[in-house]
């Protein structure tokens, strides 16, 4: 039977649950990126034909002994196919796809990736003791190895009770519940995937973070199993998928993939610092309400060898190469490889997303980035007989970005309107229709 | 109404406009243009050429079902769509019945011959999924005999699988749901599946077609993991209908019911 992986539950139930530190990390204006949600997960898919490359991301802040992930995968992994990448390959696709803020007159700048070295694997460690027990529980060890900063183990249950206590026995706090959960993965015949941090190694390599783990593998399945990333959350969580295909755009199949507005005007102030990621954050959390709390969002859909305008510089081959574009050639020097981004963005619990998120792609080639524009007045000398008239305009665009940034955000106009400094607008409800008819 | 087929117009034509206002489909006004001014013509060249009246009522069915279905970005592969489909009713036929539900064959051609077409199952979301029900129930009372028979077996076949499946794994009931919760599913069910032309003649052909479907878009879908294995089924097992209605005879359906009666009266003398 050819060898069938499931993706991982992303949401890669990362089982202990220290409280994140609440700051927003630094961005600047221009980019909405992943860092303004919290609880955020990121997972670049590259998918061709049956292939699949994962590369998953977590924000995990607390004590790395605490840090576990379990992923359902549904047959055997080899050492070779996994792998322990950078982290800022995954910031690179966030920053280039991220939600943009932009202006008439201004290029926007361009982040610059950090590069990393590749760190050799260790070796795999001993552990007859605890395959005996483990077998005891019904739960097979079917492999284990250390790669990078990470102990990864294959197991395989006969039943799911089995599983937990030997996960509970082994250190992995398993939220309560998730048994049923695990039960459902197993019975289809799924492996599952634990990892948890090295000490030791993770000392010697000498990061200070976690970097994100890879898997390759070739199954039908174009899927993300999140429910086990539900069992114990607390409130929505946020999930951050970049899809890296040759033909194009990805949406889900069993939800609807919604894209957000786009293309709109808004008051300069949202240039201010922190304010644009405000507005991005309240946006998007109107959206989601719009759409019931059921759909998938579409935040950028490009080929990756330009962008307009740029967010980030597009990857580099080399770059893509590393998140496991396999289609790509090689060589350093070579040609940017036919890749088609897709950046999806859900906020998922329980209730909203009962099944795992279920992907196609399709033959859509058409751009799409979720845009936001500044208009700057005119400012200099304005002496000329039109300028009246240029300036009532003004004020009536001012109006409409004020009550445009109100719908799609919900915040009070009134508030909007004086932050924006614009006091000859009323504060209060729109002037009746004929109070503006005979007026001078 | 005499015509079912009216109804059903009306109900495509407002879940088109819903689709296009509402739930931001992939399909512009020009496509739509595009698609229904080239079924129609086709359709008016075929009726021509094989000296039949002008029949704009199915061919506004297939077209509307294609704006709502086919996805592409491509003008000419959505024109070849279009006259596929219609032309398919006139030259793929056994004893005088077309093959394919041309919907289905036209979408399953372009997938099987070009890489520039998709469906996309998951746009209607589930939030409309109530009043969708509503119309495509409508459709049933409004076409009352209209071998709805084969719409119910398919219900209860596909909900069968998908409830069993998750039963048998474990899942909980909100899976299954969700999954039953869709407006392809439903557009499938009572605008696809249920097209008397193509479907088999005797009750018990139509209850076993219906069944093989059912498994069929189940395999594709759950134990292959592909998409759009409803209409990868349907229009495999079309290719047994006429295998069907050699071992389970039954009368020919027809949309009017004078032509009904003249069959009825054609077979009874």
């Amino acid at each position: 039977m050819k060898k069938r992986i499931i993706l991982a539950a992303v949401a890669a139930t990362v089982l202990a649950t220290a409280s994140r530190a609440q700051a927003f990390c630094g961005f600047y204006v221009g980019k909405a990126g992943s860092k303004l949600f919290n609880k955020a997960s990121q997972v670049v898919l590259v998918r061709n034909g049956d292939r699949t490359v994962m590369t998953m991301a977590s924000d995990f802040k607390g004590d790395l002994k605490e840090f576990a992930i379990v992923i359902p995968v549904p047959t055997f992994l080899e050492k070779d196919q996994i792998h322990v990448g950078e982290k800022a390959l995954v910031e690179h696709v966030d920053a280039y796809s991220a939600p943009r803020l932009v202006e008439y007159y201004d290029a926007n700048p361009c982040l610059m990736s950090r590069r990393e070295m590749m760190m050799p694997m260790a070796a795999q460690v001993d552990a007859t003791e605890k395959d005996r027990r483990a077998s005891s529980l019904g739960v097979a060890i079917e492999a284990q190895y250390t790669v990078g900063e990470y102990d990864i183990t294959i197991l395989s249950a006969k039943q799911s009770t089995g599983l937990e206590t030997w996960l509970r026995e082994n250190g992995y706090r398993i939220p309560d519940g998730a048994s049923n959960v695990i039960a459902t993965y197993l019975k289809q015949n799924m492996r599952f995937f634990v990892a948890k941090v090295n000490l030791g190694e993770q000392a010697k390599l000498g990061f200070s973070y976690l970097r994100p783990l890879q898997v390759a593998y070739e199954s039908p399945k174009f899927m993300l199993p999140i429910r086990l990333g539900m069992v114990n959350a607390n409130g929505a969580q946020e999930l951050f998928v970049y899809a890296l295909t040759k033909n194009g755009r990805v949406e889900t199949t069993n939800y609807r993939t919604a894209r957000l507005p786009t293309d709109v005007e808004l008051p300069l102030y949202l240039k201010d610092k922190g304010e644009f990621g405000k507005f991005y954050t309240a946006m998007f959390a109107r959206q989601v309400e719009n759409e019931n709390g059921r759909s998938v969002f579409m935040e950028y859909a490009w080929d990756m060898r330009w962008c307009d305008p740029c967010a980030a510089n597009p990857l580099t081959s080399d770059e893509l190469r590393q998140l496991g574009v396999f289609w790509s050639a090689n060589a350093d020097n070579s040609p940017a490889p036919d890749v088609f981004v897709t950046r999806l963005h859900v906020r998922y619990d329980n209730a909203h997303f009962p099944e795992d998120l279920v992907f196609q792609e399709t033959a859509d080639r058409s751009n799409f980035q979720a845009r936001y524009i500044l208009r700057h007045p005119w400012t200099g000398p304005d002496s000329c007989g039109t300028a009246s008239a240029y300036h009532a305009q003004l004020r009536e665009r001012r109006g409409e970005e004020a009550t445009r940034l109100a719908s799609l955000t919900g915040w009070n106009v009134a508030d909007i309107r004086k932050r924006a400094g614009t006091p000859d607008q009323p504060s209060g409800p729109e002037p009746a229709w004929w109070e503006r008819l005979w007026k001078k | 109404m005499s015509d079912p087929r009216l109804y059903q117009i009306a109900t495509l034509a407002s879940l088109l406009v819903y689709g296009m206002a509402w739930l931001d489909f992939d399909v512009t006004l020009a496509r739509v243009v595009l698609l229904l001014g080239s079924v129609l013509a086709t359709q008016a060249l075929c009726d021509r050429l094989t000296s039949a009246r002008f029949n704009p009522k199915s061919a506004l069915i297939s077209g509307l079902s294609l704006c709502l279905l086919l996805r592409t970005n491509s003008a000419a592969v959505a024109l070849a769509a279009a006259v596929v489909t219609i032309a398919a009713k006139f030259v793929l036929r056994i004893r005088g019945k077309h093959v394919f539900n041309p919907t289905n064959g036209g979408i399953v051609a372009m997938m099987l011959l070009t890489n520039d077409v998709w469906v996309s199952p998951g746009q209607w979301g589930s939030a409309a999924f109530f009043a969708f029900l509503m119309a495509c129930a409508g459709g049933i009372v409004v076409n009352r005999a209209a071998r709805a028979d084969v719409t119910y077996a398919f219900i209860v076949f596909y909900c069968a699988l998908v409830f069993g499946r998750s039963m048998y794994l474990g899942e909980p009931f909100a899976i299954p749901l969700h999954r039953l919760e869709s407006g392809a599913l439903l557009l499938f069910t009572f605008f696809m599946m249920s097209d008397p032309k193509t479907t088999p003649d005797s009750r018990a052909g139509r209850v076993l077609f219906a069944a093989m479907v059912a498994l069929g878009a189940w395999y594709v879908q759950y134990r292959l993991f592909r998409t759009n294995g409803l209409l990868w089924s349907l229009a495999a097992f079309s290719t047994a209908v006429p295998l069907i209605d050699r071992l389970l005879p039954g009368r020919r359906y027809s949309w009017s019911p004078a032509a009904r009666t003249d069959v009825a009266a054609r077979l009874a003398a």
